[in-house]
């Protein structure tokens, strides 16, 4: 079975690859300068630092929209859950009475709370009323955008910029993406192999995802499960949030975690992997860097940037295609 | 009494193109297809609609264009989920990804713009009865054209029993896969035209991302309104009603970040609501 989801993988990066070529000819760039384009722009020495700051916020979402998706349930609400973390954080960076360290200590965990309560409450009310995840959580994220996108225009306003922008956090209470947030990210994702291989609640997990009704012989409360898996997915989430504003340049803007997709990049590389620890560590980094990669082809071919976005849909749809093809093969042997 | 007859005007306008795309929700439920792609479906109707108008001058051509087009996406998702088994909340996850990313860069490569493409030389549909397109009244049409066939007509028996049972239909002689090819290929169409009147109807323009959570909200409504046309229609005119209020009392001075959250608000509630009811049923 690994084997052949490997090469489902290699199926549908080849695809990817062919179609890219197709449309960049059609376009009139030429496809070589632009892949290389890609490449020295996602791992060259100037891209590389790029590709990192990218990739902290885009695995960590992948690794928290991963842990839900392990156990068979869907958190699509990740762009609130995020914001709201971040909106947190910037809202005890800016009103915290303690010096720095303490202070983004503060932010940190204050923003990891509240991701995660707003996500337990979407599993409260699949667990209560039984409405779906997949809905919940997705309807929760709206609200959640527009209550920071509101505190930012008003009560945290920048009161010298027209920007929709918060106040910039006091001195100090920064982070560097690339150096405490990358490590942050790097030991989310570390625990999530290691509970996901070892721990008796990933093995819970796992059990669900492959079979609910199965696990639910077995004596593992899925209400539980539910609001402990989703608390931690919305937990990581809120926690990328907060590092992303103690990161540059240091304040919550509107639209900034959204626009760049890292909730939609992040679930897809989850998905790619089959929310394999591992697997979506390194799917989501690669998402990261092509994406990245993807800037530079522009500024050097002119191939718009947005073929990244489209490749890596591609990729997916080719990849969700064949596991499907291989899937109904195994059973069809059987 | 004007100011009534505005806000009614303003709820048909914001329904109308949730209520095509959760139509087509609806019909891909009945057969047994969970289909979330409604969002990038309507987003490359959107597109389609425009360049249809702008390249032939004539938006109904666009509409045709925006139909043709938005079925021919949902064929990812028909061969993808039913020929090839793949999962069908994965494909339509991509596919709605990939509607942004596919439609911002024909709107580069195409239009030689980022952001938005407007032009005073592009058609959009004029109003035949009280200001709104013919779309807005096709829309309530479609209403009870689905619901004539998905009850009375022995097509309709076939959709309905794949979704209930797909194995035992297929028993029964029914061509499962083809039934659910159609349905996903129709559903696509829907979603077309209420691309085409999200783009062409209730503005003239096509913008990135423009469909802007309105196929979520469609999903919405299908689960709300428990795939059936009438309750899909009764739930895509409360979150109309949501939006429309929510514009007027945003001219009371309510904050439009408020107004913006208040459509997903009041579908969860009715969600709740209707949740909580059925629950006291079933234990009565």
């Amino acid at each position: 079975m690994r084997l052949s989801r490997r090469w489902a993988v290699v199926f549908a990066l080849l695809g990817a690859f062919v179609l890219g070529t197709l449309i960049l000819a059609g376009t009139g760039a030429d496809p070589i300068s632009a892949y290389s384009a890609i490449i020295t722009g996602a791992f060259g020495a100037d891209g590389f630092p790029g590709t990192l700051a990218y990739a902290v916020p885009v695995v960590g979402m992948a690794v928290a929209l991963a842990v839900p998706l392990r156990a068979g349930m869907v958190n699509l609400g990740g762009e609130g859950q995020l914001v709201l973390g971040a909106i947190t954080g910037t809202v005890i960076g800016l009103s915290s009475p303690l010096p720095a360290v303490p202070t983004v200590v503060l932010a940190l965990l204050g923003g990891a709370l509240a991701g995660a309560a707003y996500a337990a409450l979407a599993a409260f009310f699949e667990n209560k009323l039984g409405v779906p995840l997949l809905v919940s959580t997705l309807l929760l994220s709206y609200p959640a955008m527009s209550f920071a996108s509101y505190l930012v225009r008003f009560p945290l306003a920048d009161a010298g910029s027209s920007l929709p922008q918060s106040e910039q956090l006091p001195d100090g209470v920064a982070l560097e993406v690339t150096g405490t947030g990358l490590a942050l990210v790097a030991v989310a994702a570390l625990a999530y192999v290691v509970v996901d291989a070892r721990a008796p609640i990933g093995y819970e997990i796992r059990m669900t995802g492959l079979g609910a009704r199965f696990a639910a012989y077995a004596g593992i409360s899925r209400p539980r499960l539910t609001l402990r898996v989703l608390a931690t997915s919305g937990g990581l989430a809120g926690l990328v949030g907060a590092i992303m504003v103690l990161g540059f340049p240091h304040r919550f803007i509107d639209g900034a975690l959204i626009t760049p997709t890292y909730t939609w990049i992040g679930l897809l590389a989850a998905l790619l992997a089959g929310a394999n620890p591992l697997g979506t560590v390194i799917a989501a980094f690669f998402f990261a860097a092509i994406t990245n990669g993807g800037f530079e082809a522009e500024r050097v071919t002119q191939a718009p940037r947005e073929l990244t976005a489209v490749l890596q849909a591609v990729i997916i749809i080719f990849l969700a295609s064949a596991t499907g093809v291989l899937k109904r093969r195994k059973a069809g042997v059987r | 009494m004007n100011f009534d007859l505005a806000l009614l005007s303003s709820v048909l306008r914001a329904v109308t193109p949730i209520l095509f795309a959760a139509l087509a929700g609806a019909l891909c439920q009945r057969a047994g297809v969970f289909n979330i792609s409604l969002e990038g479906t309507m987003l490359v109707g959107c597109f389609a609609a425009v360049a249809g108008s702008w390249f032939t001058g004539n938006p109904w051509l666009g509409v045709v264009a925006a139909v043709l087009a938005s079925a021919a996406y949902s064929l990812i998702l028909a061969i993808g989920s039913v020929a090839l088994g793949g999962d069908p909340i994965v494909l339509s996850i991509a596919m709605n990804l990939l509607a942004v990313g596919l439609t911002s860069f024909l709107l580069r490569t195409v239009f030689g713009t980022t952001g938005s493409f407007s032009d005073p030389g592009l058609r959009g549909l004029d109003p035949v009865l009280f200001g709104h397109s013919p779309l807005v009244y096709a829309a309530w049409v479609a209403v009870a054209v689905l619901a004539f066939l998905l009850y009375r007509t022995t097509w309709g028996l076939k959709v309905r029993g794949i979704g209930e049972n797909a194995e035992a239909a297929a028993n029964l002689g029914v061509n499962v896969a083809r039934e659910r090819y159609r349905v996903i290929i129709a559903g696509g169409a829907l979603c077309g035209l209420g691309g085409a009147q999200l783009a062409l109807g209730n503005v003239t323009l096509f913008s990135e991302n423009m469909t802007a959570g309105r196929g979520w909200i469609a999903v919405v409504a299908v689960m709300l309104g428990m795939a059936a046309p009438v309750g899909v229609l009764l739930a895509a005119l409360l979150f109309g009603l949501a939006e429309g209020l929510g514009f007027r009392l945003q001219g009371l001075g309510l904050p439009q970040q408020a107004t913006d959250a208040a459509p997903y608000v009041v579908t969860l509630l009715a969600l709740f609501s209707q949740r909580l009811f059925r629950r006291e049923r079933s234990t009565a």
